[in-house]
């Protein structure tokens, strides 16, 4: 083989890798295809931090739907649950309505502000190590090695001839690739029905209709993001690459070659001192492993995901040479710069900006916990008829019609007892109340249910075009009680 | 032509290649299109193929196609066979609230939530429908056209009352239809422009409106107790048998002023519904009478005071 007998030497023992940077914006062309990037497996300590966020990111993709939660008679215990049908969304103790969808737009400010903080003390952190692209991509590559072998030997099963083992190898591939999507994409449906009992419906064709069709997008959508399309989706796909660069900035701990200690690079021969030359032995370990193909030794750029596998590439080979490890490390520009004027490093994680992504971060979780303490299970909201506004009766009284929306958010049903506030000569009546009890709402567990009620203003109360009062309903078993103020139109002048 | 056969111009700038064309030393860059959209673009063409084949995509000369003037498609695709059916799918879906409804009381309906949010959402649409134009969306009236939220009805408001004034209309083409007429006092001389003057004070002073003289209304009253005591009895208070409204009440069906009672007394009113036995089935106008009896107005069976309605 020709790359392993006649490459150069990078030092003693060290092969120089013929690993190019082909995703290098620079080496891009526009009308070539893809090259193919086939990372060499890293070891150390970044790696081993990945595979341990791999396994909990999963697991917590795909076992979370089977975690139960009781929550009584009649409820899902579905620990996480998105109930279209039933209009609810479940999570742990927390029980959202649709109408409190806010909610989720807090979690989703403070998943923003988080991710900004984040990116102002750490630089990508988010893509190098959590976000589902990253993560799949680094679980299929994994399943490629494990087929196909490491870099080397699935560059020359992709250079050779078709034969029976590259077709059983590639089959292998492609299989278990399908199987993890399809785990991927199924596992997305448990999260909107019972997970055991979807599990079952869906392989005995039982499922809805929408269940197969987001598991088959998400199985599509996983087979060709991590399988094939992979730096791509980061490089040309995803807008996130070109917000992060306007989060980070030169003190943010980004992954960084230190020209500093790296230059000059070179070859590095038995016996020859390391006076007056740098550390780098441009060995490109480093784009050897990196899942983007770019060299990170060309500065901070826009495909970097910064997942560090190249500071592991790189601190192996400096421990074999004997150099200092950290030549491409955690650091900060400014910091680098120092380096080169010789001058001392200083890491301020305290800034402006990560002050201020920190304290929008506090506020918007404070008012979130504030809302989620301050949330009743009783809720009332009234609406008047407009049409007609009023109705006048053959005896000169008033009557309005209002629509009483009561909301019961506990998962028991509700007696409750109806009191109009306001002038005592306020006349009510509620359609399809019993006799016995013409003021008493019942209402289920968990329900909404709307009720009728006319309310009249006998002739001589009239005293203005409008008399205010406000509805109030008060739960006979435990007290609780919610008001919703209103008026009756009297058609009289000012 | 591939980019090795000739020396490639990059742009200095952007560094993409160019076309080699040039107009006023401005020379055009070549972007290559995204390889995504090429698939996208080649997967819609393919995509159009398939569809005419399956749905109907062609115009036919007539006869060849059956009754449509375009191609059916393998899939014999209809928009209006999918309404047609989906028409009835919702009828069927209706289907059990009907059945609940037919025989049973107003009480029982207003007692039985799901029954009452049936009838309400099935009663609007049908009013919506049918009865809109004239009652008003809101079942508010107009004049000459009754208010149907409150506690007035000419011929009667109990929820067997209201569902046969639907059936057989008022004044119209139906062999029992609830019929009554009042006469033109004016237009056909029965009555002197003076004497329908003072019945009007008369009428007007029944609730307590107008500002005539003792005299003027004992000379009216004595002209009703002869021309319309009969039907809107000597109190006023009317009889829904005849469909005669109360007078003495503050509900005015052709309006208050003095001038509009006159107007009705010279003329004569001639109020007319459309019976619906026939255009509507008789799910649909039990539907209509519950939902207009909940409306508020409705009067309980031998109510004891029809004035006060509950």
């Amino acid at each position: 083989m020709s790359d392993t007998s006649k490459r150069a030497m990078a030092a003693p023992g060290i092969r120089r890798s013929k690993a190019e940077a082909v995703n290098a914006a620079e080496t891009r062309e526009l009308y070539k295809k893809r090259e193919p990037i086939y990372p060499k497996l890293a070891h150390g300590k970044f790696r081993s931090l990945k595979w341990l966020i791999m396994a909990v990111t999963l697991g917590v993709y795909y076992l979370v739907p089977f975690l139960r939660w009781d929550r009584g008679e009649g409820a899902p215990d579905q620990a996480v649950l998105i109930d279209f049908a039933g209009r609810r969304f479940y999570f742990f103790f927390i029980e959202i309505w649709p109408q409190e969808i806010y909610y989720v737009t807090g979690l989703l400010i403070l998943a923003a502000l988080g991710l900004f903080l984040a990116t102002a003390l750490f630089g990508r952190v988010w893509c190098g190590y959590a976000c589902p692209q990253t993560v799949w991509t680094d679980l299929f590559i994994w399943v490629e090695r494990a087929f196909e072998g490491d870099r080397n030997a699935r560059m020359r099963l992709d250079r050779a001839p078709w034969s029976l083992e590259k077709a059983w190898r590639k089959t292998g591939k492609h299989a278990v690739w399908l199987i993890i999507a399809l785990a991927t994409g199924g596992a997305w449906i448990l999260y909107f029905h019972d997970a055991y009992e979807t599990l079952g419906n869906f392989f005995t064709g039982q499922a809805a209709p929408s269940s197969y069709l987001f598991a088959g997008m998400l199985t599509f959508t996983t087979y060709t993001l991590a399988g094939t399309m992979r730096e791509q989706v980061c490089t040309y796909m995803c807008p996130w690459p070109r917000i992060q660069a306007a989060m980070t900035d030169r003190e943010a701990l980004n992954v960084t070659y230190r020209v500093d200690r790296g230059e000059p690079r070179g070859a590095h021969k038995k016996g020859d001192t390391w006076e007056g030359r740098g550390d780098c032995i441009d060995c490109k370990q480093c784009v050897a492993v990196c899942p983007m193909g770019i060299d990170i030794r060309d500065g901070a750029q826009l495909e970097c995901i910064q997942c560090a596998l190249c500071i592991d590439a790189c601190d192996d080979i400096m421990r074999k040479v004997d150099r200092p490890t950290g030549l491409i490390t955690y650091e900060t520009d400014d910091n680098v710069d120092r380096f080169q004027r010789g001058e001392e490093p200083r890491y301020r994680f305290v800034r402006a900006r990560t002050l201020v992504y920190a304290v929008a971060f506090a506020i918007v979780a404070a008012v979130m916990l504030g809302a989620l303490i301050a949330r009743s299970e009783l809720e009332l909201n009234s609406q008047r008829d407009r049409n007609p506004n009023y109705v006048r009766l053959s005896d000169g009284s008033v009557r309005n019609g209002y629509t009483l929306k009561v909301v019961n958010k506990a998962n028991r049903a509700r007696t409750l007892d109806l009191v109009i506030e306001g002038d005592p000569a306020i006349g009510a009546r509620v359609l399809g109340a019993p006799d016995a009890a013409p003021m008493l709402l019942e209402v289920g567990p968990d329900r909404t249910r709307d009720f009728v009620i006319y309310l009249t203003l006998p002739a001589a109360a009239i005293d203005g075009p409008r008399e205010e009062f406000a509805f109030r309903v008060t739960d006979r078993t435990t007290g609780e009680t919610a008001a919703t103020p209103s008026m009756i139109i009297t058609g009289a002048d000012e | 032509m591939s980019a090795d056969e000739h020396d490639v111009e990059r742009d200095a700038h952007s560094g993409t290649q160019t076309t080699g064309h040039e107009w006023d030393g401005i020379k055009e860059l070549d972007t290559p299109l995204p390889r995504w959209w090429l698939w996208v673009f080649y997967a819609s063409v393919a995509w159009s193929v398939v569809y005419m084949i399956f749905m109907p995509a062609w115009p036919a000369l007539p006869g060849l196609a059956g009754e449509t003037d375009h191609t059916r498609g393998l899939r014999d695709h209809s928009e209006r066979a999918n309404v047609a059916q989906a028409m009835e799918e919702l009828q069927a879906s209706r289907a059990g609230g009907y059945a609940a409804l037919e025989g049973a009381s107003i009480q029982e309906i207003e007692n039985d939530p799901d029954l009452l949010g049936f009838v309400r959402a099935a009663g609007e649409a049908a009013f919506g429908d049918n009865c809109a134009t004239c009652h008003g969306s809101g079942a508010q009236g107009a004049p000459g056209y009754p208010n149907l939220n409150d506690d007035v009805w000419l011929w009667g408001g109990t929820y067997g009352d209201i569902r046969t004034t639907l059936r057989v209309g008022i004044r119209a083409e139906h062999p029992d239809t609830r019929f009554s007429q009042m006469p033109s006092f004016g237009r056909d001389d029965l009555l002197t422009g003076s004497e329908i003057a003072d019945v009007t004070d008369y009428v007007l002073s029944l609730s307590g409106r107008g500002e005539a003289s003792d005299d003027v209304i004992a000379r009216g009253r004595e002209i009703y107790d002869i021309q319309c005591a009969s039907c809107h009895m000597e109190d006023g208070s009317g009889d829904p048998m005849q469909g005669a409204p109360n007078l003495a009440d503050r509900n005015w069906l052709y309006g208050s002023q003095r001038q509009q009672v006159i107007g009705i007394i010279h003329r004569g009113p001639y109020g007319v519904m459309p019976a619906w036995e026939g255009r509507l089935d008789e799910a649909t106008i039990d539907a209509l009478a519950a939902y207009v009896y909940l409306l508020g107005g409705g009067e309980e069976e031998g109510a004891a005071n029809r004035l006060t309605g509950r």
